[in-house]
């Protein structure tokens, strides 16, 4: 194989997928580097995927047949923990039906229905195959070099969409290894129930799906986030953690998903359920300040490869596919000129600047300073179960006066925080964070 | 359902072809030894690695890695190498 081509992809993910699509629709000559068995084969997620930047790529896809939707999400709830006991908000509306907002999907299916997108569009795909190194000629990557027998392939730019660990993206140096409060770690399982049990604890009907995100006591005093989505005939739980709480705590990842499956609220939901998968999967946690250079001479970098994840949001496939489609617009661009610069391919940094991506990742970037301040045990621990502590008082009744209840409740969350000056630290600095 | 699922338990769920190559390697075993907190030993989702006193040596199953990288980055020493398995080898996710 010592063939040159426009453009090599690394990695048959969300961000590869999206961007060799949209290279080979401008009818450029592109490999599609895969070393899973097939697309997504190594890939996990929570299971979300939104609409809009899917169709961006693949218009209608909905309109599909097979096209890779479990439930379209008409419900987000959000649950905060106490230790036996939560506390809820969340948004159902009718309205996100028409148009869908977002849906519930799995990594196996529909990494492979984006790869094979591209595919058919005539990108070459080449599975099953490693890539081992980049190649250089002086300071320009040419190509990358592969496990196969002669298995040195060249193009003008390289794609590394080759995920969260990113050998190919580290041995650029354009970032170092990733910090442990950079990552987290999920643990997921996928827990197969009959639809209509899943319809009826969920209150849904047909292909209507719901999300729950958890936080608080589920996490063991770490910060971090469950989930509980809902597919066709199957529920997806997980909890992720950051690795810098996980090391400071010494809880086995398994461990903690068999407690957060003990908690009565969600015992109840998936109870009855068969465990047919288990997984785990780091997801890039460091926000804007840990998004390297997208570009260089001869290459560009994409989705988790860059750390292009809205944790807040719960986002990250979606920021990986239009990273995808807007590198392969700069490259499109470079081919035309026929050069494929540091300069040229700047393009991609300019347009993703440009583009929701950077500007949401920009929004929320004092997140991560905040939680590093403060003792993760506060946010997802202390203040969670001060907030049910709370809630209970209101709601129990017992003789003792509403005004009175009230007081406590008060006294509860602000004792959590440490008092009234720390409290309203706290909300000052939280609101500063995600409004950077 | 069994609400404690042991690791194995879990493990048995997941789809693996196992390279022959070791994509795991201890860089440097003395390390290990007077490693005071041995991270990988709990970090590790799928128990890869464990401490073997009466050999006094960390054992480490390769063949059962989610390919994650936590182990990696929580290493204190920097002291796994860490490769991507080959070709088409390790896990293949059904659902993901």
């Amino acid at each position: 194989m010592t063939e040159t081509f426009d453009a090599i992809i690394v990695g048959a993910g969300p961000a590869g997928g999206a961007a060799a699509l949209k290279l080979t629709q401008a009818g450029l000559k592109v490999v599609l580097l895969e070393r899973g068995e097939f697309p997504g084969a190594k890939n996990v997620f929570g299971g979300v995927l939104y609409r809009k930047q899917i169709e961006d790529l693949v218009p209608e896809f909905w309109k599909e047949k097979g096209a890779p939707i479990e439930r379209s999400i008409i419900e987000q709830r959000i649950w905060m923990m106490g230790k036996e006991s939560c506390t809820t908000i969340g948004h159902r509306n009718e309205a996100f039906k028409e148009p869908m907002n977002c849906f519930t999907g799995l990594r196996v299916k529909f990494d492979q229905w984006l790869a094979g997108k591209a595919v058919e569009a005539g990108a070459l795909p080449v599975y099953e195959t490693t890539a081992l190194e980049l190649i250089w000629k002086g300071d320009r990557v040419v190509g990358v070099r592969t496990d196969r027998e002669d298995g040195d392939l060249y193009a003008n730019v390289v794609v590394i969409a080759d995920g969260i660990n990113s050998l190919l993206g580290k041995s650029l140096g354009v970032h170092t290894e990733w910090k442990p409060d950079e990552v987290s770690l999920v643990v997921k399982e996928m827990i197969a129930l009959p639809r209509e049990k899943i319809e009826d604890r969920f209150n849904l009907e047909g292909d209507e799906g719901a999300t729950v995100e958890f936080m608080g006591e589920t996490s063991l005093g770490m910060a971090g986030m469950g989930f509980l989505y809902t597919n066709k005939d199957s529920l997806s739980l997980g909890i992720g953690v950051m690795v810098n709480d996980l090391i400071r705590k010494g809880i086995k990842p398994y461990e903690l998903l068999n407690s957060v499956k003990q908690h009565p609220t969600i015992r109840k939901l998936i109870q009855g359920g068969e465990v047919k998968e288990y997984a785990a999967h780091m997801i890039p946690e460091g926000g804007y300040h840990s998004v390297p250079a997208l570009s260089g001479n001869g290459w560009c970098i994409a989705g988790d490869a860059a750390q292009l994840v809205n944790f807040v949001h719960r986002e990250g496939t979606n920021l990986a596919m239009k990273s995808g489609e807007l590198a392969a617009a700069a490259i499109i661009e470079a081919k035309k000129r026929g050069d494929f610069s540091a300069e040229t391919l700047g393009e991609y940094d300019r347009r993703m600047k440009e583009s929701f991506v950077m500007k949401d990742l920009k929004k929320y970037k004092g997140m991560h300073h905040l939680m590093k301040k403060y003792d993760s045990s506060l946010l997802f621990d202390k203040l969670p179960q001060a907030v049910n502590a709370a809630a209970y008082t209101m709601y129990s009744v017992d003789g003792i006066p509403k005004a009175e209840k009230q007081k406590q409740a008060v006294r509860m969350i602000i004792d959590a925080a440490g008092g009234t000056l720390n409290l309203l630290k706290l909300g000052h600095k939280g609101w500063r964070s995600i409004n950077g | 359902m069994s609400p404690k699922m042991t690791i194995t338990d879990r493990l048995f769920t997941i789809r693996y072809k196992s390279d022959d190559a070791p994509h795991l390697k201890i860089k440097d075993e003395w390390l290990c030894a007077n490693c005071e907190t041995q991270n990988c030993t709990y970090i590790c989702p799928a128990n890869v690695y464990e401490w073997n006193s009466a050999q006094f040596k960390l054992n480490v199953s390769h063949e059962n890695c989610l390919e994650c990288g936590t182990c990696r980055i929580a290493c204190l020493h920097s002291n796994i190498e860490w490769k991507y398995t080959l070709g088409g080898r390790g896990i293949a996710y059904r659902y993901g």
